[in-house]
């Protein structure tokens, strides 16, 4: 029965991570109904990005805060300069184009850094747990791992219903020629956009760092569960995104709990299930 | 007024003509050429079938997909299971692993046409990640380490014999020979079965439906049937590709079989190199890969960089590829798939300018 509880909380703080990871996908979607098959690479990305820093003699909580800007930086550019290039009616040429660049970023990254497994170092906040009685303790990190996805969902949803650019990426979401009509530049909104995301993801790169051992090729993995907490949750709600991640956390440490080698394959099956109940997801908001 | 409609040209008949005796000649090739050149074109078939197949999907029917590996690994892994522990002969066992294919593809489609767009693409891959790891979770075909082909399997497949006593040559060579027939065989099936499909009715409704979804719809097309069809179709081919591809490599494994980068990431590659959409795209594609390959692979991680880097500024500059271009700039197409409508006082002009 302990066993059961201590399996369910992890499997809640794990979603925390996954719907971090799968913020990003979600806003990129809901306003320009793309995907970037370099997400999880480029999650990896950061998380190598703060490793450089730290092993430079750079505190972690700087390492953040220099790595958080510079993707937001990577993503203005990367939609300004290659992805408004290739918008249009063919989701083709975006879907490659992010794919070319996963290739490009997982073995950039196998080349200047190795295969070898990392780790960030986080000091003693690593082993921290937070006893909560009965014999159950959770890790300090996951903990803060998940209110960071609910601190990141939170201040996203500020910006996106609270101010005025929230309302212009809500138009261009809505209808983006009547938004144009409006004066609004798309491409300029869609730039942010990315920023944003691979802003998010910067973070989601520390807590992958921190909480387990990374190495330039599990990039698509994380992908593959961002993608699948997005779908869970429903196209278009950022709750709906975090419900979705711990859907898909709870499934996997459920499966690891029964044979610790059905972990992968049950997060994989939850998400089939609920797209066969539930095609549109469990909070949907968004009409793709 | 009578319309006739015409996709044939005079290019394509020639072509058509000189495709003849090239097929002859290749299929005569085991005859004087080294077992090297043999291997590589055993590798060059089976991509283009491939090519081919991915091209249908995603050229024509707009399915993108980024999981054709769940087929390729599905088909191995039959031809694996049907030889080791049925007992079967390997060249049945490919059509059977075909079928079996088929048959994964139908509940896949089932649960991924919910999803649209480049939401789609990756729904396959997930398909294709669950195939592997319970690829993984057989134990009999070696869990997630993999087996090898016992040899006794590998050496006693339908008409190796004959092979062995026709070119006199050992137990090995005649094994590299007959494979290589096989993916010639699929891979000219592979082009024929696509060139017939996309130049009846289906390659009208799929063209339709490429142009507005909802347009074909009210115009009759069946939408989902169509889609679902070329899915399957395409499933059963790529599982036949990869039950041919691991008998070959004697080996398997869920990361080889299930592989991303070798069985959906070239294979894109060599389309859109080559130009999406067209059936000569994939065929100068494979050219080009296999000659970046031959020349770069050593590069190691560059090598893909390269890859990468070359698939972004082909869809920045030239989405339709090198066959789009050159067709583009003088008006060819040696196998025309597209429909033209001659107007009556139009036949006989265009019988004159073919004389």
């Amino acid at each position: 029965m302990l066993g059961w509880v201590d399996t369910l909380l992890q499997g809640i703080l794990l979603g925390g991570l996954y719907s971090l990871y799968a913020t990003g996908l979600s806003v990129i979607f809901g306003i320009m109904r793309l995907v970037n098959l370099a997400h999880g690479d480029l999650i990896v990305l950061a998380a190598f990005l703060m490793l450089a820093l730290a092993a430079i003699g750079v505190p972690v909580v700087l390492a953040v805060a220099v790595v958080v800007p510079l993707m937001f930086a990577a993503g203005y550019a990367l939609q300004s300069v290659l992805l408004n290039r290739a918008l249009g009616r063919n989701i083709l040429p975006p879907l490659l184009i992010t794919f070319g660049l996963s290739i490009i970023v997982q073995n950039g990254l196998l080349e200047t850094f190795s295969a070898d497994t990392r780790r960030l170092d986080v000091g003693h906040l690593q082993s921290a747990s937070l006893p909560l009685g009965g014999g159950i303790a959770v890790g300090l990190m996951p903990l803060i791992c998940l209110a960071a996805a609910v601190g990141v969902i939170m201040l996203l949803n500020g910006v996106f219903y609270r101010t005025a650019l929230g309302r212009a990426f809500r138009a261009t979401s809505d209808d983006v020629e009547i938004a144009q009509l409006m004066g609004i530049n798309n491409k300029s909104i869609y730039a942010v956009t990315m920023g944003i995301a691979l802003a998010v993801c910067a973070i989601a790169g520390l807590f992958l760092g921190a909480r387990a051992n990374f190495d330039p090729s599990i990039g698509p993995a994380r992908l593959l569960y961002a993608f699948e907490a997005v779908i869970i949750g429903g196209l278009g709600s950022l709750w709906g995104t975090l419900a979705g991640g711990i859907v898909v956390g709870l499934a996997q440490t459920i499966g690891a709990h029964i044979d610790p080698e059905w972990q992968i394959l049950s997060g994989h099956v939850a998400f089939l299930i609920v797209l066969v109940i539930r095609p549109r997801g469990l909070f949907p908001r968004a009409v793709d | 007024m009578r319309f006739t409609v015409v996709t044939a040209t005079r290019t394509s008949t020639i072509t058509a003509l000189l495709a003849i005796p090239a097929i002859v000649l290749l299929f005569a090739l085991p005859a004087f050429a080294s077992r090297a050149l043999l291997q590589e074109l055993f590798y060059v078939f089976t991509m283009l079938a491939l090519a081919q197949l991915w091209n249908l999907l995603a050229g024509c029917a707009g399915l993108v997909s980024v999981g054709q590996q769940a087929f390729v690994g599905v088909g191995a892994y039959a031809l694996f299971a049907f030889t080791v522990m049925a007992g079967f002969d390997a060249v049945p066992s490919i059509v059977l692993a075909g079928v079996v294919a088929g048959m994964v593809a139908v509940p896949a489609a089932l649960i991924v046409f919910r999803l649209r767009g480049a939401y789609f693409a990756i729904g396959t891959w997930v398909v294709a990640e669950v195939c592997r790891l319970i690829m993984a979770q057989v134990k009999q075909l070696g869990g997630g380490t993999g087996t090898s082909l016992p040899t006794d399997v590998a050496g006693s497949i339908l008409g190796l014999d004959q092979v062995r006593d026709l070119f006199s040559v050992r137990g090995p060579a005649a094994r590299d020979i007959l494979a290589y027939w096989l993916a010639l065989l699929l891979a000219v099936g592979t082009f024929i079965l696509v060139y017939r499909l996309l130049r009846s009715r289906y390659g009208l409704a799929l063209s339709a439906i490429g142009d507005a979804e909802a347009a074909a719809e009210s115009a009759g097309v069946d939408v989902f049937r169509t889609k679902l069809l070329i899915y399957v179709l395409t499933a059963i081919a790529t599982g036949m590709a990869g039950a041919l591809i691991f008998l070959q490599k004697a080996r398997i494994s869920p990361d080889a079989a299930f592989s991303l980068l070798d069985w959906t990431a070239y294979v894109i590659f060599i389309v859109v190199i080559g130009g999406i959409g067209s059936m000569e795209g994939p065929i100068i594609g494979v050219l080009i890969f296999y000659l970046l390959q031959y020349y770069l692979a050593a590069l190691g991680s560059w090598y893909l960089i390269i890859l990468g880097g070359l698939a972004i500024l082909l869809m920045l500059f030239a989405p339709s590829g090198v066959w789009g271009v050159i067709s583009q700039a003088f008006d060819i197409s040696l196998f025309p798939v597209r429909r033209r409508l001659i107007a009556p006082g139009n036949v006989a002009k265009e019988k004159e300018s073919s004389v």
